[in-house]
């Protein structure tokens, strides 16, 4: 009896020391996410309640209420991310099902060619899509030249250049979730839905496609928030006329040299982003209590 | 389950063909499965009973060939189109519903109001023992129970046919004993023309009407299980039911010989150039006193004895050195003596036990 109970503390001992090994493996991962996160967002956080003179204060708020301009940001922010990553889901959830469809070998060459944009700089491809969309850029000229349109149009330093870039940046951050839960469905399920009677649309719509919705949410979800935050694509080919919230933090740094208003900008930007995140997975958590997830 | 209002269907499936690169999945099989018939495919893993389930149901294109369920011409019918119930090898259970849900779908695309869906529902979720699981999420569920899902979900919407990929595979021996009758009750009680597919070949003999036994694409033979046994059409089929054991005998005009003993036997021997004797094992007597008149005798030495509980297995070679194997019952003197290795043994084949078949490769 005396010897079962010593093994009870042994055991619980050795549990606990097992517990505090991981603890340890953790610990460097911990500290610097202390160190480079933690810190610097709660210096962030007190910066935006300096006010110009020094002192305590709500002004850099306070300016955000009241000027009109701020909301305008936010909303053109809010729209490019939206617009964006709906786009990203129109073009790249056909892709994703056109590439899972196919052979396991053309699928993959497919796969690296939606990577290959990874393999230049943001920059050289934001560039790029400004020399082809210019006035006299190839797009113009071959869609005279076919015909499409007669005058050069606007495509570039407005909204559309803006969307047609960052579509094309985000898209690999889309395909490849969707891409990845389409090619976990098991086959049968399809042929066992339209065995069952349901018309190909049909077993699209109430089989494949719910299956695939955490994935699709997964990709969305990243696609929305690094829009959120961009800055090269649209100070590039917004040409000033789409003005989003990083774009106006760098203005305050560099032009006003205001870092209260700049960190209250980037506060309610990372507070939004939060909130939709934690929407965003309650959401994702809904799908897995229906077995969506795996 | 509601009574039926429509009639089962015949299938007829002629030349069909099916290859994969040089494999032959199907080489030319035509089947006639009567309406309201349970025929049962079997053969060994990778023989084409799943292709010739999936070109029944649609998902296998042939190459060439003919299917026709009932007047209806229907090999370039699609899926969705027709009507059959399908129990898949992998399940195919849908994750992301119910088992409610996955019960309820097929009467769902058929537009079943939903009170009377929830009814129909849980009366096959009956069906296959699993009543009040209509709540739980497939991956709650353990193989066997998914199986009986996709038994309940096959049959829930009334198919004229239905098709089952070795439904109860996953199941332990009880429960597989127990759904085997389950099956064929339902089998009758709603009479669609059912074609089953197992590799269990006792699984095949209960259940079915008639069993074809499939090698390599090919339909070995078709005939009810009784004949299947007793008159196996060729060695492939002798050896895949049963464990029979072989010996090779020559024609001489009328009689039959085995090791320049005439045999006797009562049904005659196929036309063929070469034949051999099948010995089952049950059908083979050990007899302690010696010769018998009217049968045919065989005297061999005991290699190798098994006791199994209920029966024993012997292994005897006769004087050639071929191998008989003979199963007896546990009674009498056996329970008090089993044979021993060594032993000079006499065995016994009635003549109606004796059946000669065609021995060339098929
Ligand atoms: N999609 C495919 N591509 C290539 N070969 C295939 C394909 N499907 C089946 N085959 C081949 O066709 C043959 C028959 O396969 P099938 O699945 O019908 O066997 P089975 O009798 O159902 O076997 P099991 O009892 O193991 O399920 C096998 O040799 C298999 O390798
Ligand atoms: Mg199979």
């Amino acid at each position: 009896m005396e010897a079962v109970r010593t093994n009870e503390l042994g055991l619980r001992r050795d549990e606990w020391l097992e517990r505090m090994k991981l603890f340890g493996l953790g610990s460097p991962a911990i500290l610097l996410i202390l160190v480079i996160l933690v810190i610097p967002v709660g210096w962030l956080f007190y910066v935006s309640f300096i006010g110009a003179d020094g002192t305590f204060s709500l002004e850099n708020y306070e300016r955000m209420l009241k000027r009109k301009s701020y909301a305008r940001i936010f909303q053109t922010t809010f729209e490019v991310s939206f617009l964006t990553t709906g786009l990203c889901i129109l073009i790249g959830y056909p892709l994703a099902y056109f590439i899972a469809g196919l052979p396991n070998r053309i699928a993959n060459l497919c796969l690296i060619t939606v990577l290959l944009p990874f393999w230049t700089s943001l920059l050289v491809r934001t560039y790029a899509w400004l020399v082809l969309l210019q006035k006299r850029g190839l797009v113009n000229e071959w869609a005279i030249s076919l015909g499409l349109w007669d005058e050069p149009i606007k495509i570039v330093h407005n909204m559309t250049g803006t969307l047609i870039g960052m579509v094309h940046i985000m898209l690999p951050f889309l395909i490849l979730p969707v891409y990845g839960a389409m090619k976990a469905i098991d086959r049968d399920l399809m042929k066992a839905a339209s065995n069952l009677g349901a018309s190909p649309r049909r077993a699209f719509w109430t089989v494949f496609f719910p299956l695939t919705l955490p994935g699709l949410f997964a990709g969305s979800l990243m696609v929305f928030i690094l829009c959120l935050g961009f800055f090269v694509t649209p100070a590039v080919l917004g040409g000033g006329k789409v003005i989003m919230v990083s774009m106006k933090i760098v203005s305050n740094i560099e032009l006003f040299v205001n870092w209260g208003a700049a960190s209250a900008l980037g506060v309610v930007l990372l507070v939004s982003t939060m909130v939709i995140l934690w929407i965003a997975s309650r959401f994702l958590n809904l799908e897995k209590m229906t077995g969506g997830g795996h | 389950m509601t009574s039926r209002t429509n009639e089962a269907l015949p299938i007829s499936v002629k030349n069909v063909t099916k290859t994969y690169g040089p494999v032959h999945a199907l080489n030319d099989v035509s089947l006639e499965v009567q309406s309201g018939e349970f025929l049962t495919l079997l053969g060994p893993s990778g023989s084409g009973k799943t292709t010739l389930l999936m070109v029944l149901a649609g998902f296998t294109r042939p190459d060439c060939g003919s299917l026709k369920f009932g007047d209806r011409e229907v090999i370039r019918t699609p899926p969705h189109l027709r009507d059959v119930g399908m129990t898949f090898q992998s399940y195919a259970l849908f994750p992301h519903m119910t088992v409610a849900g996955n019960v309820g779908y097929p009467l769902k695309l058929r537009k079943v109001p939903k009170p009377e869906i929830a009814a129909r529902v849980e009366a096959a979720l009956d069906t296959v023992q699993l009543g009040g699981f209509g709540d739980r999420r497939i991956d709650q569920l353990s193989g066997g129970q998914r199986q009986r899902v996709a038994v309940a979900r096959a049959i829930v919407f009334e198919p004229r046919i239905l098709l089952m990929d070795e439904p109860l595979s996953a199941l332990d021996k009880k429960l597989r004993d127990q759904m085997q009758i389950e099956l064929r009750h339902l089998h009758e009680k709603l009479g669609m023309t059912t074609v089953y597919v197992t590799h269990d070949q006792r699984e095949a003999l209960t259940m079915s009407d008639r069993i074809a036994v499939v090698n390599h694409g090919r339909i070995m033979q078709l005939a009810t299980p009784r004949d299947l046994y007793e008159r196996p059409a060729n060695r492939f089929v002798a050896d895949f039911i049963g464990e029979s054991t072989f010996l090779p005998v020559s024609r001489q005009g009328d009689t039959v010989l085995f090791d320049g003993t005439p045999l006797l036997h009562d049904s005659p021997p196929p036309e063929a150039a070469s034949l051999l004797l099948m010995v089952r094992p049950e059908r083979v007597v050990l007899s302690r006193e010696g010769p018998r008149e009217g049968v045919n005798n065989f005297a061999a030495t005991a290699t190798e004895v098994v006791y199994q509980g209920d029966s024993f297995l012997l292994h005897a070679a006769l004087a050639d050195g071929a191998q008989i194997v003979l199963r007896g019952a546990m009674r009498g003197a056996n329970v008090t003596a089993l044979p021993a290795v060594g032993d000079a043994l006499t065995l016994c084949l009635a003549p109606e036990d004796t059946v000669l078949i065609d021995g060339s490769e098929a």
